[in-house]
């Protein structure tokens, strides 16, 4: 395996977006991801786009991307690995690349997700899981699978759904000083808090919002980093994925997701690195709960810890590792396929020390980075470390 | 309020999926004679829980059927307040996890204890049940 840097990057406007469709979203991620690489569509042999897809009209949305965006002819690939396809196109871009089978690849991420309505969604990302033996007669939701999870954590650990109010208000901080952000406002625990119930322990504030968004990451060789006289190349340091199983009840606990500690484990072990080297991080908060497990799982803290962490402020630019200051999951938004390179696109902005808003830049000493991506419920595990 | 910017509606489809059950008609039988059947590997003796025809940590397709106990313990909780778009005309509903005596854990959903009652570690009765509309579930029950 040879060495791939991060030579573009570009991320749409995430939020409710009725003024564009499928094909004209990616576009906004895709252009700028060309102007900051200096290259264009033609300089680009290989496309893994990836996109969970159900709640837009196209069935194919890899083959109408890649036509809108000057990209027909590359060969092309669609991932699917939930709310992590995105962190799947970027693997499977990487492994291309890697691999010396081409020297260029783009990994877009995608998703339209607000073409249906509420109920309709709820249903689509409910039957994720097991549909034939937990959708079909319980009706489990998204915010379900991860409340079932913030129970067991709370009864184990002591964690409070004041614990998961202050994850909330971190991640609107910082999203209301990044402009691609879907929310741009701060709340207060208060507002967390007495939000309405979607499934307890989880309320509003706990959870995602539904988001239409694209990302899109450009990677190359060593050769064509040099070719392209990229100034600011950032390096994949290391890779991790794993999977947890479909059926929920077949795991072997709901305080973490195994996927996610294994992803972690072997992704630190690829790089080189560990926990405490890392400057700053994307974790997957989908809900409030995730996040406190993913500082867990990921080692951040050890098992049960993920509370106190909050709770002090460690996690916020100033603490010992900064998640999420792009605002995250819960107030970027999570436009599902797009989530994973939105990540990658927010550490590599990151890495080059341009961060937007400037109060958003991390200080940084060994310009290292890592985003924790899961799909489903724990069932698939995605995390990448980057490296300037 | 701004005004909606124009859409184009998408030709409505709607759909159905036919799913075999023929490898685990007993469980679903079984529900309706008051019965929880579940496989076990008669090769490596693996106990599952739902019940499968091939054994995924063996690879045998030589399972033999059990029958259950009904002894539970609820694992974790949570009431469902929003509900999606095929159970918009149910009552809000609590899903739990609960561990059986015999080690496997089954999702359902738990009736008869008010949310504020409902707690991690209280034991609960499992029973098949066949709905007013002929589904046929099981769900958790306090005892």
């Amino acid at each position: 395996m040879r060495n791939v840097a991060i030579i573009g990057v570009g991320n749409s406007k995430f939020g409710a977006r009725q003024d564009v469709n499928l094909a004209e979203l990616a576009f906004e991620a895709v252009k700028p991801a060309y102007e900051d690489a200096g290259i264009t569509g033609k300089d680009i042999p290989f496309v893994a786009l990836g996109s969970a897809g159900g709640w837009y009209e196209e069935t194919l949305p890899a083959v109408v991307t890649a036509e809108y965006c000057g990209l027909t002819g590359a060969g092309l690939v669609h991932c699917e690995a939930a709310c992590a396809s995105g962190s799947a196109a970027f693997a499977t871009a990487y492994l291309d690349v890697a691999s010396g089978h081409n020297d260029v690849a783009i990994a877009i991420g995608l998703e339209k997700m607000r073409e249906v309505d509420g109920p309709t969604i709820l249903e689509l990302i409910g039957r994720a899981g097991y549909y034939f033996w937990e959708f079909h007669n319980f009706g489990i939701t998204f915010p379900a699978y991860y409340a079932l999870h913030a129970t067991a954590h709370m009864a184990k650990y002591g964690t409070t759904q004041e614990d998961l109010a202050l994850v909330s208000v971190k991640n609107h901080k910082y999203a209301a000083m990044n402009p691609v952000a879907h929310f741009q406002r701060v709340i207060t625990v208060k507002d967390a808090l007495e939000s309405a119930v979607i499934a307890w322990p989880l309320k509003l504030y706990d959870c995602c919002p539904v988001t239409d968004g694209a990302s899109a990451v450009i990677l190359a060789s060593e050769e064509k980093v040099k070719e392209f006289k990229i100034d600011t190349p950032v390096w994949v340091a290391g890779l991790g994925y794993a999977s947890g199983t479909a059926n929920l009840t077949n795991r072997e606990n709901y305080v973490g997701l195994t996927a996610a500690r294994a992803a972690a484990s072997r992704a630190f072990k690829d790089a080189g690195v560990r926990p405490e080297d890392i400057e700053v991080a994307t974790a997957h908060d989908c809900f409030t709960i995730a996040e406190i497990m993913a500082y867990e799982d990921i080692g951040f803290c050890k098992k049960g810890e993920g509370a106190k962490l909050i709770r002090e402020g460690q996690t916020e630019i100033g603490g010992k590792i900064p998640v999420n200051v792009d605002g995250g999951l819960k107030a970027k938004g999570h436009p599902i396929g797009a989530t994973g390179c939105s990540m990658i696109y927010e550490l590599t902005r990151q890495l080059r020390e341009e961060a937007e808003k400037r109060q958003r830049q991390v200080p940084l000493k060994k310009y290292v980075a890592l985003a924790h991506n899961i799909g489903g419920t724990g069932h698939y595990g995605y995390v990448t470390i980057l490296k300037r | 309020m701004a005004t909606p910017l124009p859409t184009l509606k998408s030709r409505p489809l709607t759909l159905t999926y036919e799913i075999p059950i023929s490898k685990t008609q007993k469980f679903w039988n079984g529900i309706k004679e008051g019965k929880i059947y579940t496989t076990k590997c008669k090769k490596c003796g693996k106990l599952s829980f739902p019940p499968v025809a091939d054994c995924s940590i063996c690879l045998s397709s030589d399972a033999e059927w059990v029958e259950l106990s009904n002894e539970a313990e609820i694992e974790t909780f949570t009431h469902v307040a929003i509900l999606p778009a095929t159970f918009q005309k149910y009552e809000p509903y609590t899903i739990a996890i609960g561990k059986l005596k015999e080690g496997v854990r089954v999702l359902a959903w738990l009736k008869d204890v008010k949310l504020e009652n409902t707690k991690v570690g209280m034991r609960v009765r499992l029973l098949p049940k066949v709905t007013s509309e002929s589904m046929l579930t099981l769900e958790f029950l306090p005892i």
